[in-house]
């Protein structure tokens, strides 16, 4: 087996060292009746890398690969340019294949990165510090929930209508065992009277901005119903490149922003691995989930960085830890970090005005269609329109035709029959004028 | 004067003499490099997109007012901050990296370049279903091999991470006895576990009740069954178990257990000492977590993204979190929504957004079909042989606090052997660095004293195990015979010293500020 550098030989004279005479004589403290013997699985032997992919790149081969098709899917995973450089650079064995930075004297290239990232984070979000990554934007949401729960000791959780129903679901998996979820109604194209639900009980009210449909929403004024009422705005972001173009939730009074990252640097991967952003005032800095990376010196008076504040995890305080996570969302980061080194300022604000270009000039089009209508009036490279029959035929028509038109509400909410028509159609600077073209003529041709 | 195993001095002392301070502060290979934000200028970009108009007309009122703060670069230079920052990285890929209960095994690249197939890579998550049956045939191919090396019935692939694992399987056992009409509040869970297992068992709503171990490293078994009575939802175990032994008692602790009406929850951390061997569904486990990350060998990547399926019993099957993954006439197919699962089923939530670490879950399978069952079983063998060559070929110098006996696949080790020479656990680990080897797990477990946990896995050659073997006596020798020299403040010879911690923890700089508006950014 290629992997395995041990010969038969060495085998031997290592047992001999150990004094063991084989190696079911290592294992002995293993039940007899616990052992089992090759024949019982049912699964195949060693392959040569030849065979290997041979058979993975037939699986691989019966999906149809979002490049190779007109493709208009957002909902929470967007597909992005992602410069070379970024994927050659996450593939050195350096940052591949080390682990957790616990030995900062050999790991300044991860926790450099990680400050970096963290500062970066702040800036995008207009945030005062962000941690070290979670494990998406979902999980981000979940924590940033428990952590105003915990902050405010107040039970209650308003969740928007318009927060991607995946995100609350998980939302309410979790913050349920020690609080309450609300669950705004869902009024697409439209913000839903959230400050009338909050009330002196209330931890946190969760707003994804823009939200599941497109819509951009106004954080401000509830933000300022939050803090009247002493509970914390959690902001959600679920397509960062938004931020380039966009006022940042920090600036709209958010304590919390909970954001999906995978925009940048990070491919759509079927939904992951992902990378979930969090960021806070300095104030909820002790009440933070996740790693953190701190500068610091060494001996010799230079800086370095460290992994800090480490009191607060579950490796230091177990059961009293703010959170039962172990690992950050590493590589995932780092592509977030070169991309983004990569794009800076000016790259970014060119690339957040291609993408609402992009979806203005689709949205002008597709609007020509009859039967069609617009449902966001405004919007950033994603918006909703209500077609004259069930989305989701619709899309699955398309599909046939090799045209993948987007995600339709009934894929999120399949029991909500007022949203059945309702088509969620992301633009961004990886579609092509012939892509949008084939959208609106065969689109213009199923209607 | 000393020599190392190639017959090169490694005297410290030769060193200082001939070291000249260099101009540039750079030595070498050995470069300095300042923050991203140091560096670059402003209009500069390192990607060329196009410079298009837009109108405020479809944005409303939120268009951002004021500059992000971000700094320009080329590609060239980009591409040279991060390749000067890896390199002040120590990786597996370069050296041995003995981490205990780590698992820093080999990462195939053929399973990088597997993850990164087109059809697998660029593949939306909500995309119709008809267009990725490719991807979810991977995905219960997966199924298949995880449920079949475990004895398990199901499995929920979903949680991102170990910890996500636990938590899953936690939440699911709470579903079972809330469908049985119980409320159970306690979880045992032994003194010797990974901190994620109280912090999980906690966040999941359950008071933690702690089990101690035995003076040989194992979970008291006659303590734990002590403790179990109508209001134990679980107990949590490891095993192989964090001190590197296998838990003799397993089946007895789970049978009392489920006499009792509770769970047995296994952290599968370890399962790569076993895998290929034992079904952990023949010892009474009712959920288990699968490290893919460590027993599948997916990258660590400097902390993640990891990926944590968790096998299920069939007493925990239907609450399985969503979506499911069901087999319909000839095609697969993902459900997502509550109001669509099959009769039997009761879901108790959802862990993540859409369906776990595909990326994750193409690198474990193209791990598991190389290996095959037998190249499987065979590592976690060469892993456990591995372990106890370390085992044997070291405790004469340094303290196994468990005797003779044989270990899993890491030898556990205590620092009683540095008693009295003036040399701390800590002093001894880092003078590893100097010698150009990962520290191995330092105090952890918590119940040794001074605990110092070495996992060589499989991937490493007798050589290589050999030359770690006479560092590792040399360093034990010296710091016996009073030569405290090269333990003093080390690392020498890494790209930092040590670092303040206590410092960075008092008062926490987590970003860089423009040195202009110290604290003022916002």
């Amino acid at each position: 087996m290629r992997y395995l550098p041990l010969t038969p030989d060495d085998r031997a004279a290592m047992l001999a060292k150990i004094g063991a005479p084989n190696i079911d004589a290592l294992f002995r403290d293993v039940p007899q009746s616990a052992v089992v013997n090759r024949s019982v699985f049912d699964l195949p032997d060693t392959q040569g890398e030849l065979e290997v992919e041979r058979t993975l790149s037939r699986m691989a081969g019966q999906n149809i690969a979002a490049g190779s098709v007109p493709f208009f899917c957002g909902a929470g995973a967007y597909r992005h340019h992602v410069p070379a450089a970024v994927d050659h650079l996450i593939q050195r064995s350096e940052f591949l294949t080390s682990y957790t930075p616990y030995q900062p004297e050999i790991a300044q290239g991860t926790l450099q990165y990680l400050f970096e990232f963290q500062t970066q984070v702040a800036l995008l979000t207009g945030m005062e510090v962000a941690n070290a990554s979670l494990y998406d934007g979902s999980t981000a949401t979940s924590e940033a929930v428990l952590m105003a729960q915990r902050s405010t000791k107040r039970p209650k959780a308003i969740l928007s209508g318009g927060l991607h129903p995946h995100y609350a679901e998980t939302v309410e998996t979790i913050a349920n065992l020690s609080g309450q979820v609300v669950r705004a109604p869902v009024t697409p194209g439209k913000a839903e009277d959230i400050a009338a639900l909050i009330d002196n009980q209330t931890a946190c009210v969760v707003v994804q901005s823009p939200d599941v449909f497109g819509l951009i929403r106004d954080l401000k004024p509830i933000a300022e119903a939050a803090h009247a009422k002493g509970a914390l705005l959690i902001a959600v972001v679920t397509e960062v490149i938004s931020l380039g173009l966009l006022e940042p939730p920090g600036r709209q009074g958010a304590d919390i922003v909970a954001a999906e990252g995978q925009s940048i640097g990070n491919g759509l991967n079927f939904g992951g691995p992902y990378v979930g952003l969090f960021a806070t005032r300095e104030k909820f800095l002790r009440q933070m989930p996740g790693r953190l990376c701190g500068e610091t010196m060494d001996a010799a008076g230079k800086r370095g960085y460290v992994l800090t504040l480490s009191t607060r995890e579950q490796h230091i305080r177990r059961e009293k830890a703010t959170s039962n996570i172990c690992t950050n969302s590493g590589l995932c980061c780092l592509a977030f970090t070169i991309h983004l080194s990569l794009l800076g300022e000016e790259g970014l604000v060119r690339l957040a005005r291609a993408n609402h270009a992009r979806a203005t000039a689709l949205v002008d089009k597709v609007s020509m269609i009859e039967g069609v209508e617009l449902v966001t009036p405004n919007f950033f490279n994603e918006f909703t329109i209500r077609l004259p029959k069930p989305a989701a035929e619709v899309v699955d028509a398309l599909a046939s035709k090799k045209i993948i038109a987007g995600v339709p509400a009934s894929r999120l909410w399949p029991h909500n029959r007022d949203l059945r028509n309702l088509l969620i159609v992301a633009a961004t600077e990886t579609v092509s004028d012939e892509d949008c073209d084939a959208l609106v003529e065969t689109l213009a041709e199923v209607l | 004067m000393p020599m190392n195993m190639q017959g090169r001095p490694s005297a410290p002392e030769a060193v200082e003499h001939t070291e000249i301070p260099t101009i540039s502060g750079d030595r070498g290979l050995d470069h300095e490099e300042p923050l991203i934000f140091e560096l670059g200028r402003e209009g500069v970009t390192g990607v060329d997109i196009p410079q298009v108009q837009i109108s405020d007309e479809r944005l409303g009122a939120f268009r951002r007012r004021n500059p992000i703060g971000l700094p320009g670069l080329s590609e060239p230079e980009v591409v040279r901050h991060y390749v000067r920052l890896s390199r002040m990285n120590y990786a597996i890929d370069a050296g041995l990296y003995p981490l205990g209960s780590c698992t820093m095994k080999h990462n195939p690249r053929l399973n990088e370049k597997m993850a990164r197939l087109p059809g697998f890579g660029d593949i939306h998550p909500l995309q119709p279903q008809q267009t990725v049956q490719g991807a979810l045939a991977l995905i219960s191919e997966l199924m298949r091999w995880l449920t079949a090396l475990t004895g398990m019935p199901a499995v929920a692939m979903w949680p991102k991470a170990g910890a996500h694992g636990e938590l899953c399987g936690l939440l699911t056992i709470r579903a079972a006895l809330e469908a049985r009409g119980e409320k159970r509040t306690r979880v045992l869970v032994p003194s010797s576990a990974h901190g994620t297992n109280p912090a999980t068992a906690a966040l999941a709503g359950f008071t933690v009740d702690e089990v101690p171990a035995t003076e040989d490293g194992h979970v008291d078994a006659d303590a734990l069954e002590a403790k179990l009575g109508p209001d134990v939802a679980a107990i949590m175990l490891t095993n192989p178990n964090t001190c590197g032994l296998f838990e003799p008692r397993i089946k007895e602790m789970a049978d009392a257990v489920h006499a009792v009406g509770g769970y047995f929850y296994c952290d599968g951390a370890n399962f790569n000492a076993i895998a290929g061997r034992v079904r952990p569904g023949d010892l009474g486990v009712d959920a288990m977590h699968i490290n893919l990350h460590k027993t599948f060998s997916t990258p660590h990547g400097g902390g993640g993204p990891g990926a944590g399926p968790v096998v299920l019993s069939a007493a925990l099957a239907p609450y399985a979190p969503l979506p499911l993954l069901v087999h319909d006439s000839n095609e697969l197919r993902v459900i997502e929504d509550r109001s669509e699962v099959p009769s039997g089923t009761d879901p108790f939530g959802r862990m993540c957004a859409f369906h776990g670490q595909m990326g994750m879950f193409v690198r474990a399978l193209s791990y598991m079909l190389s290996h095959g069952a037998d190249g499987i079983r065979q590592a976690s063998e060469d892993a456990v042989l591995s372990a106890n060559y370390i085992l044997a070929s070291l405790k004469d110098v340094m303290s196994a606090p468990f005797g003779d006996g044989p270990c899993m696949h890491e030898a556990l080790f205590d620092d009683s052997f540095l008693e009295d020479t003036g040399v701390t656990t800590l002093d001894f680990a880092k003078a590893m660095i100097d010698e150009g080897y990962h520290p191995m797990t330092m105090y952890f477990p918590l119940v040794v004293h001074g605990a110092m946990l070495i996992e060589p896995t499989e991937s490493e050659s007798k050589e290589s195990l050999d030359r770690f073997i006479f560092v590792l006596r040399a360093l034990a020798e010296e710091a016996k015979a009073g030569k405290p020299e090269r333990f003093d403040g080390a690392p020498h010879y890494a790209p930092r010293r040590r670092l303040d911690e206590t410092a960075a923890a008092r008062k926490p700089i987590l970003r860089w500020r423009p040195p202009a508006l110290p604290q003022a950014a916002e």
